[in-house]
């Protein structure tokens, strides 16, 4: 029964995130608990790319551009001085909405490859952009001092629990995009990307939906690209480079688009063979670029496609 | 005589040479069901895109229920009451027979700007959904993926979300294009049992269908209506017989 093997796969995947601090505290290996933590943070923006590409059928280039500002907002207000966390991720998550608002209002007007090209532009110009901004470290980016403060609540500096307060987000942004896709939202959202002129013949105008979403996946991004720049006390502005966008377009893919678990499995899958590859040798590309190939070609419904129980809807 | 429920004037519409539509007058009384025969390429389905919106004419006008909708897109029309069955079938293949009538529901349920509730447990769609879906006699294929199901199936599967959006106007573009002769007669019983409760504008080529069905026929060349008239008088009509049904349709 599909029902049954989705709470025993996500209980599982809970299970495990849940343990593994204490567990990798045991064996002595931190890194792991750093690795874990980026993946999950990148899982969280890949969750809100598969709101529009899966469900919606945007084929956004140019995702890494909420990463970027909500990472840069977090670290501008750092820089003057402001650490409020209650204050930095609000904005982060508001200003991503709002330059979502603004991509997604022209980009939406068009489709197919123009939207691709369209928004990998926009993001383009938010990355030279950042390169420019002398005063924020230009091309080299700049050091975040102080993570961002919660009154005490919840402290970043410390691995593990910043560690808890990434996995109560993804987890939360996994549900939030599920109940989204199911949604009546949603399903208007579905139904455009399966057959436009249906959709308009019984009476629905995509648009403003499609750009509704566009706005809710840029800001769900923004929070990740706030997590991301506590996570690595770092921003740069490769946190906009086009690569970027591609790696989490590619971990939507591969993880299976349209699918609540495809994100997550991708995100896991594409940082932990990149680490586990770059340690092994340097020119790691050149095997991670097959295999890539490989996956793609032999789960052609991607990695959620082959969890028993894969259901599709 | 009764109020005419839409009326195309002047109707025109090039691609680039072709004037696929040339200066069209029709009308459809309420409750009608109006035919529109004619060769292939004619213009039979440019016409039914203006009507529903999905094409603009390059001139004329288009009134429904006394109102002037010459310049509403399809979705506003739709929300008017137009509903349309294309030439090449159009459904949610990705989604169950029941989902796909289910969205035809919800989109003539107020805005779906609805972002937390499962749209697959409101009754509120489901419900008038199965009973559409009774209703063609698709109830047993509710549960099954729109791409699988028959040919025909598909047909009917279309104009059950054409009848979910509770239409006052039934655009219907060859219902039976492609059907075998039991489900296209079955489409056509169907069809005739929404006869005088709909109001019904069906572009055909199968001439049986068309004249067992419509009250009124209008014969469409090359972008031209050349005759209107009920079908007896179609029949009878030499120019009728010389530009389409040929001297052995009789």
């Amino acid at each position: 029964m599909p029902s049954r093997a989705r709470v025993l796969f996500w209980s599982a995947v809970v299970l495990l995130l849940v343990l593994l601090p204490p567990v990798v505290a045991a064996l002595k290996q931190p890194f792991y608990l750093d690795l874990v933590r980026r993946v999950m943070i990148f899982a969280i923006a890949a969750v809100s790319l598969n709101l529009i590409l899966g469900y919606g059928g945007m084929v956004s280039f140019g995702h890494a551009a909420y990463l970027g500002i909500g990472g840069y907002v977090v670290g501008i207000l750092a820089l003057y001085g402001m650490h409020s966390g209650w204050l930095q991720w609000p904005l982060a998550i508001g200003a991503s909405a709002l330059a979502a608002l603004a991509i997604g209002a022209v980009s939406i007007r068009t489709s197919g490859i123009y939207f691709i090209m369209i928004t990998l532009a926009f993001t383009q110009m938010l990355y030279y952009l950042g390169v420019s901004l002398e005063v924020f470290g230009g091309d080299d980016g700049m050091r975040i001092k102080t993570r961002s403060q919660f009154s005490g609540l919840v402290d970043l500096a410390d691995p593990v629990a910043f560690y808890y307060l990434v996995l109560v987000l993804m987890l939360g942004s996994l549900y939030l995009v599920d109940r989204l896709a199911n949604s009546r939202f949603g399903m208007v959202l579905r139904a455009a990307k399966s057959n436009e002129a249906r959709s308009r013949a019984i009476g629905l105008s995509p648009y403003l939906y499609r750009l509704a979403a566009f706005v809710i996946a840029g800001a769900l991004c923004g929070l990740a690209g706030a997590l991301l720049a506590n996570h690595t006390a770092y921003i740069t502005p490769d946190f906009m480079h086009w690569t970027r966008s591609g790696e989490i377009m590619f971990m939507v893919i591969l993880g299976g688009v349209a699918s609540s678990a495809g994100p997550l499995l991708g995100a896991v899958v594409l940082l932990v063979v990149e680490t586990l590859l770059a340690g092994w040798t340097e020119h790691w590309q050149v095997i991670l670029g097959p295999l890539l190939i490989l996956s793609v070609i032999f789960f052609r419904r991607g990695l959620a496609g082959a969890l028993p129980g894969a259901r599709n809807g | 005589m009764a109020e005419a429920l839409l009326r195309a004037q002047g109707l025109c519409k090039s691609f680039g040479a072709l004037r696929a539509s040339d200066s069209i007058d029709f009308e459809l009384l309420e409750g009608e069901t109006h035919a529109v025969i004619g060769p292939n390429g004619a213009g039979k389905t440019t016409f039914i895109g203006q009507l529903s919106g999905d094409l603009r004419p390059d001139a004329g006008t288009i009134r429904f229920a006394g109102e002037e909708v010459t310049s509403l897109r399809a979705p506003a029309r739709a929300r008017m009451g137009f509903a349309r069955s294309f030439q090449i079938t159009s459904i949610y293949r990705e989604f169950t027979a029941l989902d796909n009538v289910a969205l035809a529901v919800q989109a003539h349920a107020g805005h779906s700007f609805r972002f937390w509730r499962p749209a697959r447990e409101e009754s509120a769609l489901r419900e008038p959904a199965r009973r559409i879906l009774e209703e063609v006699g698709l109830g047993a294929r509710a549960d099954v993926l729109a791409a699988n199901l028959a040919h025909g199936e598909q047909r009917q599967l279309e104009v059950a979300m054409a009848l979910a959006t509770g239409p006052r106007l039934l655009l219907l573009d060859e219902p039976v294009a492609g059907m075998g002769s039991d489900e296209s007669q079955r489409m056509v019983a169907f069809l005739a049992a929404l006869k005088g409760r709909q109001s019904i504008i069906l572009v055909e080529h199968d001439m049986d269908a068309v004249f067992s069905l419509a009250d009124r026929i209008s014969v469409l060349v090359y972008g031209r209506i050349i005759a209107t008239g009920t079908p007896q008088e179609i029949r009878a009509n030499a120019n009728v017989r010389r530009a389409y049904l040929g001297e052995d349709a009789l």
